[in-house]
């Protein structure tokens, strides 16, 4: 979470102080769930994210470095610096991407599911997405297949309560997206995505039952955004008190709490966890920096495999 | 139910006949190919290509699925992505348009947006063609896809074209849209009343052999030789390009009918060589016509072989217009064999 949070804090002040190019979805404020989630996972599961997916990719154990400098365009970034902030990815940890278009991961992620199934091995695959991608098509079509195929897939709906700018109550008659679960006839669960330990508790059951051969689950993580919906988005359409109220519930806040109340870690051991992440974040910056720019036509040699 | 419906022939005779032989023997070969679309495992496909699979190959690898599209062809990119070979069927062409996302954002650009971290090796399948079911059931979509950089396009004409060109689509690393046109197939359509045009096609409709051999993507096929006319035609209308060339031939007239195959890659080489021998060109599609596959194929005409045309090139596509359902109106739109005589005469002095 801390590593998610440092970098999306620096990569804020790369954005503010220099032409860094291209734009960018931040994910401070919903680090619960990625890494609440991402915990019951090793390199062998998949995921898939959405546009919003650094917090993913980090928790999913992407190298930093290769995340960073593809932030920077760099040659060296993940995706040679052919996808960017939007289409960051790590097959290497099962990283599937994140992804430009609200909802087309979650049928890839049902797809990835299938190949968990055929291998029967006890992998699973995670879709993550936002409220706004339960109203597209292909999350119904997706969930409904892989409730029908019983594949071993978690759905993760990170509902931060605004599709850009709108409120989700504007856009659907219900208040919890888990009870569409029902509609599909697998099981549905409400969680407090601000509670890295709650989201750890649910993403473990539903990930138990897929590894067993029970079929997908869909969580619903109630979780805020604390920066705008993208690069310097003001947002305009959010009051200041209702984002004071979220931050009161900062899930980095609340876990170092727990660390300190309910596991007697020591203030020493957190403070030295945090100069870790400092320094992984400026040593990602300094690789990113350093790297070399793609060649001009580099372009030509992903268009087809072979 | 036998696992060869009519019995495990020596040579597929029908298309539909040699696309099950392709992916028998694929599936055969190659345990991470597997199935998946509507009506296609109980069933065996609205037209009959998956016909005894099930039984042969199990629910597991042969899946009938929801009338979902963007999910069929989204999970075969998320299967594809992680180390499988899914073959999705798309009952008509038309359907596409309901997955369009998956395939020209997803499967498209996937490989190219992560740097080359992943392959898709993904094949669509999808009847196209006009066969009096009007404008939702008749388009031929083809070009769409070559305007999708990363996807591949495949388009058999005959039996023989259409297994080893099939058998090539499963072992490519990339996404491929493969179509093929309902009345080549050979079979029966879904209400049972056969609605062919392979009977009398002779000779040109080369069987598929049994066994092993692929047909490479970017080889075009000369299906007759010629020097005074090029035409490139695909699918259905390579037929009626021969049917055109023959009657000409009794006038004369040499017509040279290339079938590109695939339109992705395409075989620039062959074409702009026998436009290079003829001096003439005309290409016959039976998409519609504006920035068509014979828009395509004119530009590279213009492009590379100008100063070797006598004639203007001449496109015969349907006009820009949805397929409508009278049959007078159908077979207006639709490229005939007089249209393609009409044009050949045109080009000539």
């Amino acid at each position: 979470m801390l590593l998610i949070r440092r970098f999306e804090e620096k990569l804020y002040h790369l954005f503010s102080t220099r032409d860094m190019p291209g734009s960018m979805h931040q994910y401070n404020g919903q680090e619960a769930v990625a890494a609440g989630v991402c915990a019951h996972l090793s390199r062998t599961d998949y995921i898939t994210s959405n546009h919003r997916g650094h917090g993913h990719c980090i928790a999913k154990g992407a190298d930093l470095r290769a995340v960073m400098a593809e932030m920077f365009a760099k040659s060296t970034g993940c995706c040679r610096g052919m996808g960017g902030s939007m289409h960051i990815a790590d097959f290497g940890v099962g990283m599937l991407g994140a992804n430009g278009i609200v909802a087309a991961g979650v049928p890839i992620a049902a797809g990835a599911g299938i190949t968990c199934q055929v291998r029967g091995k006890g992998q699973v695959s995670v879709a993550f997405f936002g409220d706004g991608a339960v109203n597209e098509g292909a999350f119904h079509e997706a969930v409904n297949l892989a409730s029908v195929w019983q594949l071993p897939v978690l759905f993760v709906c990170e509902n931060n309560l605004y599709g850009f700018s709108t409120h989700y109550r504007r856009t659907m008659r219900i208040t919890d997206i888990a009870d569409r679960a029902a509609a599909y006839g697998i099981p549905g669960a409400v969680v407090d995505g601000m509670d890295v330990e709650a989201v750890y508790e649910a993403a473990g059951a539903a990930i138990r039952r897929a590894r067993g051969g029970g079929g997908p689950t869909l969580i619903e993580c109630k979780t805020y955004r604390f920066m705008g919906h993208s690069r310097f988005e003001p947002s305009s359409y959010r009051t200041r008190e209702e984002l004071e109220e979220w931050k009161a519930k900062d899930p980095l806040t609340r876990f170092a709490e727990s660390l300190r109340r309910d596991f007697s870690v020591p203030e020493a051991e957190i403070g030295r966890v945090g100069e870790e992440v400092a320094q992984e974040i400026e040593d990602a910056v300094r690789f990113a920096e350093q790297s070399p720019d793609p060649a001009p036509d580099d372009w030509r040699r992903y268009i087809y495999a072979g | 139910m036998p696992a060869e419906p009519a019995g495990a022939p020596a040579e597929a005779r029908s298309i539909v006949q040699a696309l099950r032989m392709a992916l028998i023997e694929e599936m055969e070969r190659d345990p991470s190919v597997f199935l998946l679309g509507e009506d296609i495992a109980v069933f065996g496909g609205a037209y009959r290509v998956t016909e005894g699979l099930l039984a042969r190959f199990g629910e597991s690898r042969v899946r009938d699925t929801p009338i979902s599209e963007a999910a069929i062809v989204g999970a075969a990119v998320g299967a594809a992505m992680t180390g499988l070979r899914p073959v999705v069927e798309i009952q008509f062409n038309d359907f596409l348009a309901c997955a369009m996302d998956q395939i020209v954002n997803q499967a498209a650009k996937m490989r190219f947006m992560m740097g080359g971290q992943v392959t898709v090796p993904l094949v669509i399948r999808a009847p196209v063609g006009a066969t009096g079911r009007a404008a939702q059931h008749s388009q031929s979509l083809e070009a769409w896809f070559m305007h999708a950089p990363g996807l591949k396009v495949a388009f058999p004409s005959t039996p023989y074209d259409a297994k080893g060109l099939l058998k090539s689509a499963i072992r490519d690393d990339n996404p491929v849209m493969f179509f093929e046109h309902k009345l080549l197939y050979g079979g029966s359509s879904p209400g049972g009343k056969a609605k062919t045009a392979v009977d009398g096609l002779g000779e040109a409709f080369r069987p598929a052999p049994a066994g092993e051999y692929v047909v490479p993507f970017g080889v075009a096929d000369v299906k007759r030789p010629g020097r005074d006319v090029t035409v490139v035609a695909t699918g259905l209308m390579v037929h009626k390009a021969l049917a055109a060339a023959a009657a000409l031939a009794a006038e004369g007239i040499e017509v040279e009918v290339i079938d590109p195959r695939t339109l992705v890659p395409l075989d620039r080489a062959a074409i702009v060589a026998s436009v290079r021998k003829t001096g003439r060109l005309v290409v016959v599609s039976e998409d519609v016509l504006t920035c068509g596959v014979a828009s395509e194929i004119a530009a590279l005409a213009a492009e590379e072989a100008l100063w070797s045309l006598d004639a203007p090139v001449v496109r015969v596509s349907v006009p820009d217009t949805p397929i409508p359902f009278a049959p007078n109106n159908e077979a207006a739109v639709i490229p005939q064999e007089q249209t393609i005589v009409r044009a050949v005469r045109s080009v000539l002095p």
